[in-house]
Order: structure tokens, then C-alpha cells, then sequence
């Protein structure tokens, strides 16, 4: 079996958000979640870089740690999805995610948030595959269709790559021995100093 | 070879201290060549140590939380990694949750011993049917709205702390799904409603606990539940008045911890509600750990006490063995009740 992964390279993502977009639009998540974003560090300066992220399925998961109702469920391709019938709302996943993924419909007074929403790899949730239930709660389910995260096909630069953990690291092995083991903005060293114009 | 000639034997000794010499001065010299060349052409040489690698420096900021950037809009969307979640799992799952029902069982275990070795805590004297008043109705319906909030507090709260292992077991996924719901949603709501429970506590009976020189004299003869001398107190012993002050530390900062995880709509960051969590769950634990000690001092523990917190009067012996200065003070208002007068007390074994 295969160990899905995300892997986001920081020299090839341009920030165009496309993963976003189609990934709200696949699975047709409600207005206000996003299940992925694109995160820019110094924007506009020197040294910009981009990456996208959304629950990167982790192998001993917070969310799944601390969650109060015991809903998360990790497949035998290390996909870590989550029943939203057993779902409570409670927020515990999101304090315990690093990456932020844990989405909710709500965030009210009382602590009303509604059922989690978060990135599934496309892999949909409990339940018939494709089901009309299970795109309404979760989504489509593109890996029961052998297809891999729509995100990451799509991703024009490919620097999103989503498939088996092992094929994902040999190709970007390839592109680091390609770069040579150097970052990707060869000659700034020497041209710009950091911190003057 | 034997070398026997004078002048072969010195110019070997010439060549092998010179050889050392050269070979001391080269070892000490030689590291210092680099130096020198630096020095002398710096242009050629120079390390700029301003330069930094822009990858190691985007992934450093990102370990640090640095927000960024997001076009999905959004509270700490800028934000690709926020490390304190984990710390938060590992206190939450960790220290807390398997120290937390070692405290509370230890304080049930305490109370128990303490149970079995003095007993219940008897009134010495022969009831008269003599009463006085000591709780009024609006503090008897101040203590019995607290307490009943607490402790449905204290239920919904521990189910969603230890439900996973001890009640998902017993129920089933899908049921314990429903009754954590219901428990959430109960202590969401009913938690503003005991802070103004807590808060009227406060108001209401601060004047009484004022500690005083006569706690002092209580907490050193251990409140007189040990051997049978009863230390002086007000209307509020030592005990009562530490109970008080639990209430308006640990108990605040429950509160205050509760409100902070219970209105997330302010738009407060993950970092303070995972500390707001932690704080609210191990002071709760301790909270309650002190509330069984409470309650079973107001049922069990002391024979008389109960009937102020529910008939707001306690019989005038009672009143002198436990809070005999405030005794002095509402004499005046003492009253002959006939229910109280009732109880043959003869049937009671004597002390030992």
C-alpha cells in the first residue's frame, strides 16, 4: 500500500492559488471554508516564497489525538479523514493542527462552530463511495475513482505534488540534484546584500 | 653504522634540533597563513555573513509562526505552522489527563480514610430544639443555583476530557457522539450562568471572609477535626474561609478561562485558547478535587451542618461548637422549633 503525501516545492509554487480554487470547487465546499490555502512568506520583498498547504495527513495526527469524540480514522493509505455523524464541533482539532486545517461553517458565541470540515485527499469519508451522502458532507471521492488530489494534478507549475509518499520524494530528489543541491536564486548572494536596495 | 667521528655526530645533533624547529615553527605558523591571505587581499576572500541561505531563512520563519501572506482570507491563515498545538496535546493528553483523575481520586481516597478513622463529626451536645439563623434564603438560593451549575459543569466537562476512554467503551461511538454533543452544548451555555453565580458568591460573602488572627488559631488546631477541642470561629471558620478563596483564585480562573474558549466569535488566536484550555481543565480538576472535600464536610462529614443550607437555621448547639463567636452575635434571634426539638437523641451512641 501506498503512504499518500502532499509535498508543496517552495521554488516552483507561484501563488496563483489554483489549488484552492479548484479544490473548493470539486468538492463544492461551502462559501467561507477553504479546505487549502497558499501561504507567502515576505511578500513583495526579497526572498519570497509560497507554499500550499492543507491537512498534510500527518502520521501520529493532533487532531486525532485530542479529539473528544474519537472521529478520525487514518486509511490504509495513511489518509486521515474524520466522521462528521460523530463530529461535535468542539474546536480541539484546530487548537491541536499545526497546519490550520480543521475548517469550521461557524465560529459563534457558545462555541457553536458546526461539523469540522478539512481536506480529505480526496478521498471523501465514512461510508459508500461517491455516494450523493458523502459528496454532501465530504466531498468527491477521486481515490475511489483511482485519480489522485485534484489540487495537486492540476497544479500548473507542479510544485504541489500529491500521490505516494515514496514517488513524490524521488521526483523531487531529481529536482534538488537538477538545482544542484542550491536554492534556486543562484547570483543573489553576489548581486543583492540583504537589507539595502 | 656505528658513528664515532665528532664532527658527523654534531651536525646530525644540528640537523635533527633544526628539523624540530622548523617543524614547531611550521605547526604553529601554518594555521595563520589563511589569516594572512585574508587579510592582505580581503576583496578576494571576504565572507559576507550577512548572506543567508533564503530557503533555511523561509522555513526559520515559518517554525517561528511568522505570518505571511494568504489570499484565502482568514484568522491565521498567514500563519503555515503554529507549534504550540502540540504542546498543548501533550499537556492536555498528558498531564492532565492522567494526572487529573489521580487528584481526584486521591481526594475521594483522602476523604474516605478520614471517614473511617474520626467519623462523622457529632454535635456534643444534646440538641435543644433551640435554633438560629445562619443562611438566608437569598444566599441558600445563591449556594444551591452555584452548586447544582457545578456540578453539571463538573459532569459535561470531565465526559468531554475523559469520555474517549471510559465512556465510548460503554456506549458506543455514535452515542457517546450524541450525549458529548449535548454535554458540550450544556456546558457552553450553562457556563456564563454559573459565573454569575460565582460572581454574586463573591460579592455576597467577601465581608465574612476576611482572615482574621482567631483562622489562624483554627488552621493550627486543624479546624478541631482532629480530637475533639473546637478552635473559635466567626461566622465563617478558617475552612470555610479558604473554600472562599479557592473560589475567587482557582475558580476565577476557571471562569476566566472558560469565557476566553467559549466566545471564539472575538476572534482570539489558537495560542490563547490552547492555553486557555489548560488552564481551564487542570484548575477545574482541582477545583473539583477540593469540592468533593466541600461537599462531604457540608453532608456527611459534620452532623447539623446541612440543615443551614437548607432550612437556613442550625440549632444553637451546633452553632456553639463550630462558629461560636458568631453565635454570641445571633443569640438574640435564637427560636424554639418544634421539628427540631423532636428527635429523641438518646439513640445516639456516645462519643468515644
Amino acid at each position: 500500500m501506498a503512504r499518500m503525501k502532499f509535498l508543496c516545492d517552495a521554488e516552483r509554487c507561484i501563488e496563483c492559488n489554483a489549488c484552492v480554487v479548484a479544490c473548493n470547487n470539486e468538492h463544492e465546499v461551502p462559501w467561507g471554508i477553504n479546505r487549502r490555502h497558499v501561504v507567502t512568506m515576505k511578500d513583495g520583498e526579497q526572498g519570497e516564497k509560497s507554499v500550499s498547504v492543507a491537512c498534510m495527513h500527518c502520521t501520529d495526527a493532533p487532531c486525532a489525538a485530542v479529539c473528544p469524540v474519537d472521529c478520525f480514522y487514518t486509511t490504509d493509505d495513511g489518509i486521515v479523514l474524520h466522521d462528521k455523524d460523530i463530529c461535535i464541533g468542539c474546536g480541539y482539532c484546530f487548537y491541536a493542527c499545526p497546519f490550520g486545517a480543521p475548517q469550521y461553517p461557524e465560529q459563534q458565541a457558545f462555541g457553536v462552530r458546526g461539523k469540522m470540515d478539512k481536506c480529505t485527499f480526496c478521498a471523501g469519508g465514512p461510508g459508500e463511495d461517491n455516494s450523493a451522502e458523502e459528496f454532501e458532507k465530504y466531498g468527491k471521492n477521486r481515490i475511489a475513482e483511482g485519480k489522485l488530489p485534484l489540487c495537486a494534478e492540476m497544479c500548473a507549475t507542479k510544485a504541489l505534488l500529491g500521490g505516494d509518499g515514496d514517488e513524490i520524494a524521488d521526483i523531487y530528489r531529481q529536482r534538488v540534484m537538477k538545482r544542484g543541491g542550491r536554492p534556486q536564486t543562484w547570483g543573489w548572494e553576489t548581486a543583492y546584500k540583504e537589507g539595502e536596495s | 653504522m656505528k658513528t664515532t667521528d665528532p664532527n658527523r655526530k654534531r651536525r646530525l645533533r644540528r640537523i635533527i634540533s633544526g628539523s624540530l624547529l622548523v617543524m614547531l615553527l611550521s605547526a604553529m605558523l601554518l594555521p595563520m597563513a589563511y589569516w594572512s591571505v585574508t587579510q592582505l587581499m580581503p576583496e578576494t576572500f571576504a565572507q559576507p555573513v550577512t548572506d543567508t541561505n533564503p530557503r533555511s531563512n523561509y522555513w526559520r520563519e515559518v517554525r517561528e509562526g511568522t505570518q505571511g501572506y494568504s489570499a484565502v482570507k482568514g484568522q491565521e491563515r498567514g500563519i503555515l505552522i503554529q507549534n504550540g498545538g502540540q504542546n498543548w496535546r501533550q499537556i492536555r493528553n498528558g498531564w492532565i489527563a492522567n494526572f487529573g483523575p489521580w487528584i481526584m481520586a486521591l481526594m475521594l481516597g483522602a476523604i474516605a480514610a478520614f471517614y473511617i478513622w474520626r467519623g462523622r463529626i457529632r454535635i456534643n451536645e444534646t440538641e435543644s430544639g433551640r435554633t438560629v439563623p445562619r443562611w438566608a434564603l437569598g444566599e441558600r438560593v445563591l449556594h444551591w443555583y452555584t452548586a447544582i451549575l457545578f456540578i453539571i459543569l463538573a459532569i459535561t466537562g470531565l465526559s468531554l476530557l475523559f469520555g474517549r476512554a471510559v465512556l465510548i467503551p460503554l456506549l458506543g461511538p455514535h452515542w457517546f457522539s450524541g450525549y458529548a454533543e449535548l454535554a458540550m452544548y450544556t456546558h457552553n451555555y450553562v457556563g456564563p450562568f454559573f459565573s454569575i453565580g460565582i460572581a454574586l458568591m463573591i460579592v455576597l460573602w467577601i465581608k465574612d471572609n476576611i482572615p482574621n488572627r482567631t483562622d489562624w488559631e483554627w488552621f493550627k488546631q486543624s479546624g478541631g477535626m482532629v480530637g475533639e477541642t473546637h478552635p473559635h470561629a466567626g461566622r465563617m471558620n478558617g475552612g470555610e474561609k479558604a473554600w472562599f478563596w479557592i473560589i475567587c483564585s482557582v475558580g476565577v480562573a476557571v471562569v476566566a478561562s472558560g469565557f476566553v474558549l467559549d466566545f471564539p466569535n472575538f476572534g482570539q488566536w489558537r495560542d490563547t485558547m490552547q492555553l486557555a484550555n489548560m488552564i481551564h481543565g487542570a484548575l477545574a480538576i482541582l477545583w473539583i478535587s477540593v469540592a468533593f472535600g466541600h461537599i462531604y464536610i457540608g453532608t456527611l462529614g459534620t452532623e447539623g451542618a446541612i440543615c443551614g443550607m437548607t432550612s437556613g437555621r442550625v440549632s444553637s448547639e451546633w452553632a456553639r461548637q463550630h462558629h461560636d463567636l458568631w453565635y454570641e452575635k445571633v443569640k438574640h434571634l435564637e427560636e424554639t422549633t418544634a421539628a427540631a426539638a423532636a428527635p429523641p437523641r438518646h439513640e445516639r451512641p456516645p462519643q468515644a
